[in-house]
């Protein structure tokens, strides 16, 4: 299978690829690692009549953390990066976990974090990872550099929120304000097949108590869910057997699932709560996944 | 080289924009003009001739077209070929020379590690990959490596254990 024609650029900088895309209109892409838009500009889901390629733009390929803890991933760190990170395994548990299961390890040689979730696919684990994070991502446009929270980027199923001459540069994950811990679970048939449930979550703790919760779904509706009421059911309460439930059947009642090859409504809705349970019953017994480290 | 592409018939075909790359396949240094739009895999296959690079689902599932890229396994029908202008590319052809085997190729010779062969260079190069990060992998590690390739006839368990006999191969030539 073949593309449709294209133009092609490689620009050596963010200005020329901004540049590049503000004279284009709407018909163009941005091309990062390519996993998805590849496969559906060969489909011709996708048929742009500009791909502007910021893979040999210096100094995107990074993902660091700033004195006060906040993580920042750019443009180009692929996921295999992400998998290997020592940052990651130390002190972002559900962000590493979710690292291993994106699409197959060839794949994630190539693919990025940050363009996983511009291409917001409702079946994208970083989409969920992130907003439940309470991430950003960081856009540079013509007229400057903004910063959009994750729950306002994705706008539906394949749908950012980036203007068309725009290019997010980085995802930015806020620093804990207490001990972090968490998960990303993945329900999938195969090694690369797309999630039939993801649940991501992210709680902080100081002591007994919760600080921070943020919940969400990956593959359960018609964009990344984000399950608030769920999150927010811990918030300011230690994590109990009952505390754990109730989160757990409230984020089953967000989920939108629908019946498919990949499992039922009723099933895919069964697997949220399950999700959930383990992976707060995990963050109960005290695993900040520092000892995976 | 010359330039590569296919005539699809929608448009002249001598009106079709390409662009120069310089590359190098398995060692050589290369030269072709390309369309943009032109796979990798079709570079390799077509305009090279190397057909041990294999296209299968050309859906970037199977995994047979996998290349190395700088030394990073890559599904090759999910890679323009222009993006490997400046770059570094190997194919299963890079293994071995034409008389001899590269222990990989004896491994899954001695361990029955193939049937039709057709997912065979795929699995090769991802676990050449992995046999250069990590020369002791062990038996999850090497399913772990290979987890992007897939296998319709072997069910996995000799290409797994080729792979592991290869990785004894190269440690005791390497200790030898």
């Amino acid at each position: 299978m073949y593309p449709s024609r294209f133009r092609y650029e490689a620009p050596r900088s963010l200005d020329e690829a901004v540049a590049l895309l503000a004279g284009a209109g709407d018909d163009a892409k941005v091309l990062a690692g390519g996993q998805s838009l590849i496969p559906l500009m060969k489909l011709r889901f996708a048929a742009p009549g500009l791909l502007v390629d910021i893979n040999n733009i210096p100094g995107l390929d990074y993902h660091r953390e700033d004195a006060d803890g906040t993580l920042r991933i750019g443009a180009l760190a692929r996921h295999a990066d992400l998998e290997r990170s020592d940052i990651l395994r130390a002190r972002q548990p559900t962000m590493a976990q979710a690292s291993a299961v994106i699409a197959d390890p060839i794949v994630r040689n190539r693919g990025t974090l940050v363009g996983s979730l511009c291409h917001a696919d409702p079946q994208g684990d970083w989409a969920s990872v992130v907003t439940a994070l309470g991430g950003q991502v960081v856009a540079r446009g013509p007229g400057g550099q903004r910063t959009i929270p994750m729950t306002d980027f994705v706008l539906g199923p394949f749908q950012n929120a980036l203007g068309p001459a725009e290019v997010a540069v980085e995802a930015v994950i806020p620093a804990p304000r207490g001990a972090r811990s968490g998960g990303y679970l993945k329900l999938e048939r195969r090694v690369g097949d797309f999630a039939t449930v993801g649940v991501a979550v992210a709680i902080e703790t100081t002591g007994e108590m919760v600080t921070r919760a943020g919940i969400a779904l990956t593959g359960v509706g018609g964009a990344t869910i984000n399950a608030a009421q769920a999150a927010s059911a811990l918030v300011g309460k230690p994590l109990t057997g009952q505390t754990i439930a109730r989160a757990a059947d409230l984020a089953a009642q967000e989920a939108r699932p629908r019946t498919d090859h990949r499992g039922s409504a009723e099933y895919k809705r069964h697997m949220v709560r399950t999700f959930v349970v383990r992976i707060l019953a995990r963050s109960q017994g005290g695993d900040t996944g520092e000892r995976a480290a | 080289m010359t330039i590569v592409y296919d005539d699809l018939g929608d448009e002249a075909t001598e009106q079709v924009p390409t662009r120069r790359i310089a590359f190098t396949i398995n060692g050589r240094k290369k030269i072709a003009e390309v369309e943009p739009r032109l796979l990798l895999a079709h570079l390799i296959r077509r305009g090279l001739g190397l057909t041990g690079t294999h296209m299968g689902c050309d859906t970037t599932n199977c995994g047979a077209c996998t290349v190395l890229v700088d030394g990073r396994p890559v599904k090759s029908c999910t890679m323009l070929a222009v993006q490997v202008d400046g770059r570094a590319v190997a194919t299963v052809e890079s293994l071995a020379g034409p008389s001899e085997l590269h222990p990989l190729q004896e491994g899954f010779r001695a361990e029955h590690g193939l049937q039709c062969g057709f997912c065979t260079p795929g699995m090769m190069m991802a676990a050449s990959a992995l046999l250069a990060e990590n020369p002791s992998p062990t038996e999850d590690e090497v399913r772990w490596a290979l987890s992007g390739n897939l296998c319709r006839c072997t069910g996995y368990q000799n290409i797994v254990k080729s792979v592991l006999w290869a990785a004894e191969k190269l440690r005791s030539a390497s200790a030898g």
